[in-house]
């Protein structure tokens, strides 16, 4: 019931109303439960669906009345005169309830049936009337489409009918939606006349200026040019963006006999990187859309020490859908091979790449290789990693310092395919963008949320389309954004957070895309401790406001990161830091033990910070169906079952902090100040966490 | 302005039930299942559904079943449909009686109306809508037979009505509309898919249907309405969004219509309450952390607890 005010006074005859309605309702059930189908029988029907259009028996009825009633019927008038009878009726409910699914079904199904052919002309004229009376009637929409597709009607002609509506009132959202939809279509099959898409769009630009600046408050047309947007600069084939270890880097890598621990060297050239964990270091490769079919027969991994057929690649997602934009594998080095100090070269090459593609079936359409040298080092490691494991991490920078030299591993410029971004193919794309940067500047200083919205994602997208290695000329825009962004928390505070949430990400960017940045953020003890994560570089993106994670495909190489005094709810992407072994996530705005889930595929984190976050803070779990559970049938519940002791039990969040501690191998937790917490939660999470050796700063094992 | 009159709202809930015979609660008699369900859930949020004759329920619930194809009508004399199939399975899993159901006529009648290209027809005579997907998708899964249906293809069938502003549609082609979307996101999270979702384009979209008086609308220019603050509300907390709408705002405007009087909500401000939107009022609270309510889940519709003891081990809740 809607739009109807609470004081509406009752009308006099509502009682006698009311009793008519209900004997219409008593004799048509009983009619259908007698398979009555007489001519009085039906002629009851239509009055009660004239007044109630919406209840669904009657319109079966009718059914199983016009099959019975026609059943061997050859008289073309008399199936003519039935089928009237039932289109009458549809358009008499129509008009009290324009918005009837039973009727507009019932309509379709009579017609679907193609016992005489269809009047299209009339469909036409009864759409023309509903839709002028109510131009956002989806049910008349739907039902559009659905005579379009009974007379085969061309997208083109249903183009320029969304033109029309358009024109006549430029807010109409179901225009412009089944416009998008169309040419889409058009676009996709290349037809006559939008076989450029430069040209298509162009025009569409033209179009949905004229609406944007009529009225730019309304929301129809800025949801088109996104759109617009979108289709201008989509790269609809996956590329390889970035990797670990980068192009042309040399690994150096440094055997010693502790099983589980990490030892870690700061090199002594300032272009290697050395890593040792049991012989195994991963391979990273980052695409810039989620891509599926990443395997040994894809991929090939070229050296002298491993068979490629042997190695497993793994996508790194949340989900089960065998798709994401970072996979990995990781390589052992043959213990033979690690007493020897030769480099080996290694070759990754992406060969069969036409069959790796995107969720939207497309394919690669590069070849990407990379290479990188690797080299043994023998000697012997024994004095750091005594005691290494066995120290508690404290996040304390007293000790450190800026470093003197760059940590020389991030991957600028690694790939030789990421010119190809800016080249001959998107000079038209760019210039589209540059225009319309051009356009919303100029309206940018009138205070519409629009605008200035339209114009920061405008800037981003042209920062991403010219990327910064590539084209150093071009001055990215960053600065530019994050103003925007402030002013429209300002301008729209209800929305606040969404855009706290777009700024951080083009924050994360600005930060670690360009390396004089980033360099200011990276940390190194000056005096290092006998823990060995002290040896490594830390690169500190603490209290700067972020609330969501983006730009990890810059910071593949990050082994100590801290995230602490941020505002993150999320840590969606941190999967991809396949070499992170310690994490500092406190004081953030956490409140799931799920929101987490994307920490499990971290296999080599040992140290983990969640302290003073809002575990256990809220009743509604929003990150639930992001993660395996039994609710979305992505984990059986069986598996649950398998135990630990029933005193344990009583906290809460118990499925999901069991899942999560039971993939992770941390050897140091901290997580104070959670409001999950109770007396009993520190033997669970000792019981769930087998390596465990410090939480909360006290020795459990 | 005040809070929430829960003690009303179960008065008007209960009320309700006995005004069989005026003329709105005549237009609505045919789908008095979804208002069971409806009432039902209210009530429970609202930790009042004690003064509920149980045995009452099942029986009328059990009386709408078609003896012979096993689906649901939406009341004693209509026809079975997925629709009120979907409310009745809902009511007996809060009254916690699923057991007298013969799941497998149930289960085979809902598995039966899945179309050979992954949609579901509402009923036998055909018409097909991504909310048939969410109704034999969730009816399955709380029935524990998901298995009994081609997942991949109704999966693939709802992606197929995804649109370019990230939104879904009725069918392929078919507008956004919050109320699809939440049924078609809904269905994805059940079955575990909401990677196919594009989280940030919909999020927005979703979030940008709270209008200036704090309330949500369904589409871009419509006005605001108590029903959305569910459909939007539970979508956006699916895909991890909903930190995005002003929540103390839609909180005050859902307070704002209250009959305070004599109990109930409406769709807007000062117009008449109904159960629908009684129970989208309440439920859109709970998904906010109102105090003193029941967690409702955002892909299921129940109470959590509810669906914690359907779906998870005994030793966990």
């Amino acid at each position: 019931m809607h739009g109807r005010p609470r004081k509406d006074p009752r009308p006099k005859d509502a009682a006698a109303k009311a009793a008519h309605l209900h004997d219409l309702q008593a004799q048509l059930l009983q009619n259908h439960r007698n398979r009555t189908y007489t001519k009085e029988a039906l002629a009851s029907c239509s009055k009660l669906l004239e007044i109630n259009p919406e209840v669904y028996t009657p319109w079966n009825y009718r059914k199983l009345a016009l099959q019975h009633n026609l059943d061997g019927v050859t008289d073309p008038d008399a199936v003519k005169s039935a089928i009237e009878d039932e289109l009458r009726v549809v358009e008499i409910a129509l008009r009290t309830n324009p918005k009837s699914y039973a009727a507009w079904y019932h309509r379709k199904w009579v017609l679907g049936r193609r016992l005489m052919p269809v009047e299209f002309e009339r469909e036409f004229r009864l759409l023309d009337l509903l839709l002028k009376a109510d131009q956002r009637n989806f049910h008349g929409w739907n039902y559009r489409r659905f005579v379009a597709k009974l007379k085969n009607v061309p997208d083109e002609e249903e183009l320029k009918f969304t033109k029309k509506m358009i024109d006549t009132n430029f807010s109409n959202y179901s225009a412009w939606h089944n416009r998008s939809a169309l040419l889409s279509h058009l676009l996709k099959k290349k037809s006559q006349g939008f076989d450029s898409k430069k040209n298509t769009l162009t025009e569409e630009y033209e179009l949905v200026h004229d609406a944007l600046f009529t009225d730019q408050s309304d929301q129809s047309g800025w949801f088109y040019h996104l759109w617009l947007l979108d289709q201008t600069v989509c790269l609809d084939d996956p590329q390889l963006i970035s990797s670990w270890p980068t192009h042309k880097s040399d690994l150096i890598l440094s055997k010693s006999n502790k099983i589980d621990g990490y030892q870690l060297f700061p090199s002594s050239n300032s272009s290697s990187f050395s890593l040792l964990h049991t012989g195994t270091f991963p391979i990273i490769l980052y695409f810039n859309k989620a891509v599926k079919n990443i395997d040994s027969s894809t991929v090939s991994v070229s050296s002298l020490f491993v068979t490629n057929e042997d190695l497993n690649w793994r996508p790194l997602s949340t989900n089960n859908s065998g798709e994401a934009c970072c996979w990995v594998t990781f390589l052992t080095v043959p213990e033979e091979n690690c007493s020897s100090s030769t480099s080996y070269p290694v070759e990754v090459c992406l060969d069969r790449y036409k069959d790796i593609v995107s969720s939207n079936v497309s394919d690669c359409k590069n070849p990407s290789k990379f290479t990188f040298t690797v080299t043994f080092r023998s000697h012997s490691l024994e004095q750091t990693s005594k005691e290494s494991v066995e120290e508690n991490v404290v996040w304390n920078y007293v000790d450190i310092c800026n470093p003197q030299e760059s940590p020389c591993l991030m991957s600028f410029d690694q790939l030789s395919i990421n010119g190809d971004h800016a080249g001959e193919g998107f000079k038209w794309n760019l210039q589209i963008l540059s225009n319309e940067i051009e356009l919303f500047r100029e309206f940018n200083d009138e205070d519409s949320k629009f605008v200035k919205l339209t114009l920061a994602r405008l800037l981003v997208a042209h920062d991403l389309m010219v990327p910064n290695g590539s084209h150093n000329h071009i001055k990215s825009h960053s600065g530019e954004v994050l103003t925007l962004y402030d002013d429209l928390m300002k301008l729209d505070p209800s929305h606040k957070r969404y855009y706290e949430d777009e700024q951080s990400m083009v924050l994360m960017d600005q930060l670690t895309s360009d390396k004089d940045s980033l360099i200011k953020h990276c940390w190194q003890f000056d005096e290092p401790t006998s823990s060995s994560f002290h040896r490594q570089y830390c690169l500190r993106l603490n209290d700067l406001s972020l609330t969501r994670i983006g730009s990890v495909k810059n910071i593949l190489w990050v082994q100590m990161l801290d995230l602490s005094h941020n505002k993150l709810h999320s840590v969606e992407g941190l999967e991809a830091l396949q070499l992170l072994a310690c994490l500092n996530l406190s004081n953030n705005q956490i409140s799931s033990f799920t929101a987490l889930e994307p920490l499990k595929l971290l296999s080599s984190l040992r140290v983990l910070d969640v302290s003073f976050n809002m575990i256990g803070a809220h009743t509604i779990d929003t990150t639930r169906y992001l993660c395996s559970s039994p609710l979305s049938h992505t984990l059986d519940a069986k598996q649950l079952n398998v135990g630990y002791e029933k005193e344990t039990t009583e906290v809460c969040d118990r499925w999901e902090v069991t899942l999560l501690f039971r993939a992770l191998r941390l050897t140091q937790l901290d997580i104070k100040g959670n409001a999950v917490l109770n007396e009993k939660f520190s033997v669970l999470a000792t019981e769930l966490l087998p390596s465990l050796k410090w939480l909360d700063g006290k020795r459990v094992r | 302005m005040g809070g929430l009159e829960e003690e009303k709202h179960a008065r008007y809930i209960v009320s309700v039930e006995k005004k069989k015979d005026d003329f709105e609660a005549l237009l609505i008699e045919h789908l008095r299942m979804n208002g069971a369900y409806w009432g039902l859930t209210t009530l429970d949020l609202l930790n009042k559904i004690g003064a509920i004759d149980v045995d009452e329920v099942v029986s009328w619930v059990m009386e709408c079943q078609d003896k012979d194809c096993g689906g649901f009508a939406g009341n004693l004399g209509h026809d079975p449909h997925l629709l009120y199939t979907l409310s009745a399975v809902q009511v007996l899993a809060i009254v916690d009686r699923i057991d007298v159901l013969d799941i497998g006529k149930v289960s085979d009648y809902v598995a039966g109306l899945q179309n050979d290209d992954g949609s579901f027809s509402g009923d036998m005579w055909g018409e097909t809508d991504t909310r048939f997907s969410y109704c034999a998708i969730c009816c399955l899964s709380l029935l524990g037979r998901l298995s009994k249906i081609n997942v991949e293809k109704a999966v693939n069938y709802i992606v197929s009505c995804k649109n370019l502003d990230g939104g879904f549609g009725s069918a392929p082609g078919g507008e956004s509309h919050a109320g699809q979307i939440f049924c078609c996101v809904g269905a994805l999270a059940i079955t575990g898919s909401l990677h196919h979702v594009d989280r940030d384009l919909l999020g927005w979209w979703l979030c940008e249907r709270q209008c200036k008086d704090g309330g949500l609308n369904g589409r871009p220019e419509k006005l605001a309405d108590v029903c959305y603050s569910w459909w939007v509300l539970s979508s956006l907390i699916m895909i991890d969004r909903v930190h995005w709408i002003d929540k103390e705002k839609l909180t005050r405007f859902i307070l704002n219509c209250q009959d305070k009087d004599n109990g109930g909500i409406s769709d807007r401000p000062d117009n008449a309450v109904d159960v629908f939107h009684t129970y989208f009022g309440v439920a859109g609270l709970s998904l906010m952390e109102y105090p003193g309510l029941k967690s409702i889940d955002p892909a299921y519709a129940l109470p959590v607890d509810v669906l914690l003891s359907s779906h998870v081990p005994s030793s966990y809740h």
